[in-house]
C-alpha cells in the first residue's frame, strides 16, 4: 500500500506533565505494520519536548498561535508544505482545532487531507451543550447549567445539588460544596477561561475513558476502552490499562450514529454505584494516552492517517484487553544548535531526509 | 449475565494473580481463595467447595462454610458477584 510512504505532519508536541496527544499519535504511526513514511511535527513553542525527539521527528515546524488568526495558520502551512509535501495534517489539540476546520477545504485544495469534524459538530459536544448532545444521543450527562453571572449561583442547588463542579469552557474544573466556594471558583475560573462557566453536579463512582474514531457518517470505525490506575496531582491518568466493557463501546456507537462524528475523540465517562454511566465529557481530538490504543491492537492513528488520505484502514480487530501503560518521565539531551534553529529559524529538519 | 459469568470471564493464573477485564482492577487471592474461585467458576455448591478444599489439605476447620462465605462476600464486595448471590 502507498499508505507507507505517506507524510503526515501531527501537533501538540507538548509532551510535559500535562502532555500533548503529539508525541503519542507519532509512536503509534510509525508503528503501524509496514509504515516507512515520513512524520512532520508542528510545535507552538521551541521547548515542546517532542521536537528533541529526533528519532521520532526528525522535521519540526513552528505554527503561529491560534490567537494570531486563520491567515497566519494558513500561510505558515503553505510555506511548510512547499518545503515538504505534506499528505495529511493530524491536529491533536482542541484550542487549534477550530482554525484546522476552517481551513479544511483550503488544505484539500493544497492536497493535505485531514480528517476532522465539522464545526457543528466540534460545537455539539461543546461543555455547554453537552446535556442536549445526551437526550440527543440517549446517554446519561450530569446535570448541567451554563452560568453567566455570579448571582446565578446562590439558587443554582434547587436545580444542581451540591457537591458540584465549576467548569472553564474549555478547560479546567473546582469541586464546590458550598455556595462560598462555588462563588470563588467562579471568579477563578473566569480570571482565567473566561465566560460561561459550566455548573455540573458531581457523580460519585469509577471515571473511565474512551478513545474513537467515527467514520463521519454515523459509524464507529473503532473505540478502545480505559481504566486510569495512576492518577497525577492534575487528575492526569498516569498509568491506565485497557478493558472489555460493552456498555462503553455501545456509548461510543450511540454517540457516533447521533452527532455522526468524524475524526477522533476521547469520551470521559463516570460509572456509577448502581453501574450506570454518566458521560461527563467529549474531548474532540485523540487524547494524550491514545498510544495505548496501538499497543493493543487497535491502531487509530494510523487508521485516521488512512483515512485523511481518502484510503480506507483494514478493519480493526478487537483490541487486546489487560494491556497497560505506564507513562515515563526522561531527560532527553538536545543539541543548543537545535534549539538555535527552532528559536530563529522556526524550524528543524526539513531537508530531503525521510524519517 | 448469569451469577457467575463475571467469575468465568476473569484471568486467573497459577500465582493468584486475577485481572477483571471489565474494569482493570487486580487482585491477589492465596491458595484457597483460588481454589473457591475456581470452584465458584465451575458453578459448584459450598459443600461441593468445601469437599474439594478438605480433599486438598489437611487440618481443615470444620466450620469452613463460614470462610468459604466470607470469600463470597469479599467478592461481591469487589463487584465480581451480584450483591444478592449467595451460595
Amino acid at each position: 500500500m502507498d499508505g507507507e510512504r505517506l507524510t503526515i505532519a501531527v501537533t501538540g508536541l507538548n509532551a510535559t506533565d500535562n502532555p500533548g496527544p503529539g508525541v503519542a499519535v507519532i509512536r503509534a504511526l510509525r508503528e503501524a505494520p509496514g509504515f516507512a513514511g515520513r512524520i512532520v511535527g508542528l510545535a507552538y513553542d521551541t521547548l515542546e519536548p517532542g521536537i528533541y525527539a529526533r528519532d521520532l521527528v526528525p522535521d519540526v515546524f513552528l505554527l503561529p498561535y491560534p490567537s494570531q488568526g486563520i491567515e497566519a495558520l494558513e500561510a505558515r502551512l503553505r510555506y511548510i508544505h512547499g518545503r515538504i509535501p505534506l499528505d495529511a495534517v493530524i491536529p491533536t489539540l482542541d484550542s487549534e482545532l477550530p482554525s484546522f476546520i476552517a481551513l479544511e477545504g483550503t488544505l484539500s485544495e493544497l492536497g493535505i487531507g485531514t480528517f476532522l469534524p465539522t464545526r457543528e459538530q466540534f460545537d455539539l459536544r461543546a461543555k455547554a451543550g453537552l446535556p442536549a448532545l445526551g437526550e440527543r444521543a440517549g446517554i446519561l450527562v450530569p446535570a448541567s447549567r451554563v452560568v453567566t453571572d455570579v448571582e446565578a449561583l446562590y439558587g443554582i442547588h434547587r436545580e444542581i445539588p451540591y457537591p458540584l463542579y465549576v467548569k472553564g469552557l474549555f478547560y479546567g474544573a473546582a469541586l464546590a460544596c458550598s455556595v462560598d466556594e462555588a462563588v470563588q471558583a467562579f471568579h477563578r475560573v473566569v480570571a482565567q477561561w473566561g465566560l460561561p462557566v459550566i455548573v455540573q453536579t458531581r457523580v460519585d463512582g469509577e471515571e473511565l475513558d474512551v478513545v474513537a474514531l467515527g467514520d463521519g457518517r454515523g459509524g464507529l470505525v473503532g473505540a478502545l476502552p480505559m481504566r486510569k490506575t495512576w492518577l497525577t496531582d492534575k487528575g492526569k491518568g498516569w498509568a491506565g490499562v485497557a478493558i472489555r466493557d460493552p456498555e462503553l463501546e455501545a456509548m461510543a456507537v450511540r454517540f457516533m450514529a447521533a452527532t455522526r462524528w468524524r475524526g477522533p475523540c476521547e469520551l470521559e465517562v463516570m460509572r456509577d454505584r448502581q453501574d450506570r454511566y454518566h458521560l461527563l465529557e467529549v474531548n474532540p481530538r485523540f487524547p494524550a494516552w491514545v498510544y495505548l490504543a496501538a499497543g493493543a491492537g487497535l491502531n487509530l492513528p494510523w487508521a485516521t492517517a488512512l483515512l485523511a488520505t481518502g484510503r480506507e484502514p483494514p478493519p480493526l480487530g478487537p483490541h487486546r484487553v489487560g494491556t497497560m501503560f505506564v507513562r515515563i518521565s526522561l531527560d532527553q539531551i538536545a543539541d543548543i544548535a537545535d534549539f538555535e534553529r527552532m528559536a530563529t529559524a522556526g524550524e528543524l529538519g526539513g531537508g530531503g531526509r525521510t524519517g | 449475565m448469569g451469577a457467575t459469568d463475571k467469575l468465568k470471564d476473569l484471568a486467573l493464573s497459577e500465582s493468584g494473580f486475577v485481572f477483571d477485564p471489565y474494569t482493570g482492577s487486580t487482585f491477589s487471592a492465596n491458595d484457597t481463595g483460588r481454589k473457591i474461585l475456581d470452584g465458584l467458576r465451575r458453578g459448584l455448591d459450598r459443600d461441593a467447595i468445601a469437599a474439594e478444599l478438605r480433599q486438598g489439605w489437611d487440618g481443615v476447620p470444620d466450620d469452613l462454610g463460614r470462610d468459604i462465605d466470607d470469600f463470597v462476600l469479599l467478592l461481591r464486595r469487589q463487584h465480581l458477584l451480584p450483591p444478592d448471590f449467595s451460595l
